[in-house]
């Protein structure tokens, strides 16, 4: 069916307003599209690492949750919802419940790439029917922006501070994309906040509808860490896309695919310069920094196209 | 009529879970309770029981995973030992807190380091503060009567708290005895089915669970805990009760041996109990009047109930298999002088450690603490009051 903005917007909210994430959270955002390609009728057990999403949407006595929703501790929603699903199961089994449920959750860069990898790889490896939504934006935002491994290279963090003899994250971004890939899951999809949305509610609907295990990657702004206007952030979405710094692409049974191929290719500053944790990068010494980006950014999207290339 | 058995402490809990067939079970392996979750698995892979098993890849993942299973409204144990159970730590107090009552099969065995797969209990004595239920067994009887009592106790209304069936490493877990286990058809009907009243899974009402709580709320949740546990202690008899009722065997928060006319006893939790009795049996046949009181309930701790049962002797030995590295004795000691004191009691208390990393400890050496004690009161020679037994020299 084809995709139809102004219906897929009129369904029903299943994150309430009223939580206390910051105006303008790419989380948020990522959130609410994700849930909103939950078929109606159809329940769904929300899990949650600890993170800004997880602090702010379920702060006794309220939550912002229409479906039932756990947070257990940082480094364990996969383990976490591993179980809440094998449950699922049982009850199905010895016919005490005939809904149907989906099980989806949500963690930050820090429970995901780093704290939760093991717990991630663990759900993904034994197939739970679960989907697994990073929103990554680069850095422990809750904590107060310190350096991760989803952190961008030359990024200033508070751990990765610009200062006299620092140009700040002096390592590149981890790619679990590909990681994830390898556990050899049905659906892995790569995506971002771009215009009708399109992107990421089609994948959410894939990972959430694809039987087993499902991982979501999702760049999520974060107008605090990133410093840029709060209004801007669509359009680093789509700098962060068209500069390849951030492909959208699937892998579906092990068979990878570009969802978007830029046709002209942008260079890598324009999406640089819309952040101030960047700013350090275009001081006129720092020219070779930029030159050094631009490559490597050129060498991951090359190794992209060639892993899609060969279906 | 009961059944005579011969087996291990881990085939006597892997039986007990066999009859109840619990709905999940995650679990990952470490010494000495690894034969649990294989033997559970063995059973599922021959279509014994219908139980999911999850294949978890820590521990800290195996109750992760029973917090979500449990909070989703199923019944979930899991087992695990030492370092196991140390990296679950976190997650200890996730679960009670959540109020979920889950069963851990908990096989003691020393903490690192250095590395040690022998028996103490330092891994459970750690946990004591999490708000877990925590229940030992001198012999595999014991741990098999606990492990069938385990859910009725923590799926009490008045309770909803995690439990910790405790068993001492390969002691218990591995020594195989003669053991009387109770029908399956008896056992079913005395645990009965699991019906949560609140559970993620309730397609009537969605659930919230592991909020963020600020300063305002964080401290009622605190003594919610602390009420249930109170509320445990009579659950805790009154199950016992109706246990006893199907198997014939009495339990309470403690076991008293020969202590209701003694001048001077020993207090120590799990199968050391069985060799202190031994001793006691030999000096009571030289005429001397001394006894033991084996703690059972370690959480709730039954203070009063321990120290009231302690008040007539003139010197107890309080023998703590766990260091707690306060310079003078483990926890054990600590809990039951205060509970002396509390009551105003004017028996001597003298902590000693014992059997740290699977140190034996002999018939000797419990007599040479009745004999300690007794030249403390009768001689009136000073003994140390904080002192290693079995040390080499």
């Amino acid at each position: 069916m084809a995709y139809n903005f102004k219906e897929v917007m009129n369904k029903p909210e299943r994150l309430a307003p009223g939580h206390r994430m910051c105006a303008g959270c790419g989380g948020t955002i990522a959130v609410r599209t994700v849930l909103r390609a939950l078929h109606e009728g159809d329940k769904a057990v929300i899990g949650n690492a600890t993170g800004c999403l997880e602090v702010s949407s379920f702060m006794y006595p309220y939550t912002a949750y229409e479906d039932s929703y756990i947070h257990n501790a940082f480094e364990n929603a996969g383990a976490t919802l591993s179980g809440v699903e094998t449950a699922y199961n049982v009850l199905k089994k010895k016919g005490k419940l005939n809904d149907t449920y989906k099980f989806i959750t949500f963690g930050g860069d820090g429970g995901t790439y780093d704290i939760g990898l093991q717990s991630l790889s663990g759900a993904m490896e034994r197939g739970h029917d679960m989907v697994y939504v990073c929103y990554d934006n680069g850095a422990y935002m809750n904590t107060g922006i310190q350096r991760s491994s989803a952190t961008p290279m030359y990024a200033d963090t508070t751990t990765t501070p610009v200062g006299k003899v620092s140009n700040g994250k002096m390592q590149n971004r981890k790619d679990l994309a590909q990681i994830i890939a390898a556990h050899d899951i049905p659906y892995v999809g790569q995506s971002t906040l771009l215009g009708n949305m399109r992107d990421l509610y089609e994948k959410s609907e894939k990972a959430i509808y694809t039987p087993g295990a499902a991982f979501l990657n999702v760049m999520a702004p974060c107008p605090r860490g990133w410093r840029y206007p709060t209004e801007q952030i669509m359009d680093i979405c789509r700098l962060a896309v068209e500069t390849c710094y951030w492909p959208l692409f699937e892998v579906i049974e092990g068979k990878w695919s570009l969802s978007y191929e830029p046709k002209n290719k942008l260079p890598i500053e324009d999406f640089l310069k819309t952040q101030g944790r960047f700013k350090h990068l275009f001081k006129p010494e720092n020219e070779h920094l930029l030159v050094q980006y631009q490559e490597e950014v050129d060498r991951r999207w090359e190794d992209l196209q060639f892993r899609c290339s060969k279906n | 009529m009961a059944i005579r058995e011969r087996l291990s402490g881990n085939e006597a809990v892997a039986y007990a879970i066999k009859q109840i067939n619990p709905d999940v079970m995650p679990a990952f392996p470490i010494t000495p309770s690894t034969e649990i979750p294989q033997f559970v698995s063995t059973f599922i892979s021959n279509g014994e029981i219908d139980t999911e098993f999850i294949p978890v890849e820590s521990e800290h993942s195996a109750m992760s995973a029973a917090i979500g299973a449990e909070a989703a409204g199923c019944r979930t144990l899991t087992a695990t030992s030492s370092c196991g159970m140390a990296l679950m730590w976190e997650e200890l107090y996730v679960a009670a807190s959540n109020r979920l009552p889950l069963a851990l099969a908990l096989v003691n065995r020393a903490l690192s380091g250095p590395i040690n797969i022998n028996c103490d209990h330092s891994d459970s004595m750690g946990a004591r503060d999490t708000g877990w239920i925590q229940i030992y067994a001198e012999n595999n009887q014991e741990a098999y009567d606990n492990f069938i009592q385990a859910f009725r106790i923590s799926e009490h209304k008045d309770v909803r708290l995690p439990i910790m069936i405790c068993q001492d490493g390969f002691i218990t877990s591995h020594a195989v005895e003669n053991i009387e286990l109770i029908e399956d058809d008896r056992v079913k009907a005395f645990v009965g089915s699991y019906e949560p009243e609140q559970y993620l899974l309730n397609p009537d009402m969605p659930m919230a669970v592991g909020p963020y709580a600020t300063s305002p709320y964080y401290m009622e949740t605190k003594m919610a805990q602390n009420t249930a546990m109170k509320n445990a202690k009579q659950v805790i008899l009154d199950i016992a009760k109706e246990f006893e009722e199907i198997s014939g065997r009495k339990y309470s928060f403690f076991e008293e041996y020969r202590l209701d006319d003694a001048d001077y006893a020993i207090v120590i939790i799990g199968s050391a109990a069985g060799t202190t009795k031994e001793a006691i049996d030999e000096l009571r046949a030289e005429g001397k009047k001394v006894g033991l009181l084996k703690i059972r309930v370690f959480r709730p701790f039954p203070g009063d109930e321990i120290a009231k049962a302690l008040s007539h002797t003139k010197a107890v030995a309080i023998l703590d298999r766990s260091e707690g590295f306060r310079a003078g004795g483990g926890p054990l000691s600590a809990e039951v002088k205060e509970h002396l004191y509390d009551i105003g009691a004017s028996t001597k208390a003298v902590s000693y450690i014992y059997g740290l990393g699977g140190r034996d400890y002999r018939v000797d050496d419990a007599k040479k603490v009745f004999a300690e004690l007794y030249d403390m009161i009768e001689n009136g020679i000073e003994i140390p009051q904080y002192q290693y037994i079995g040390l080499r020299k």
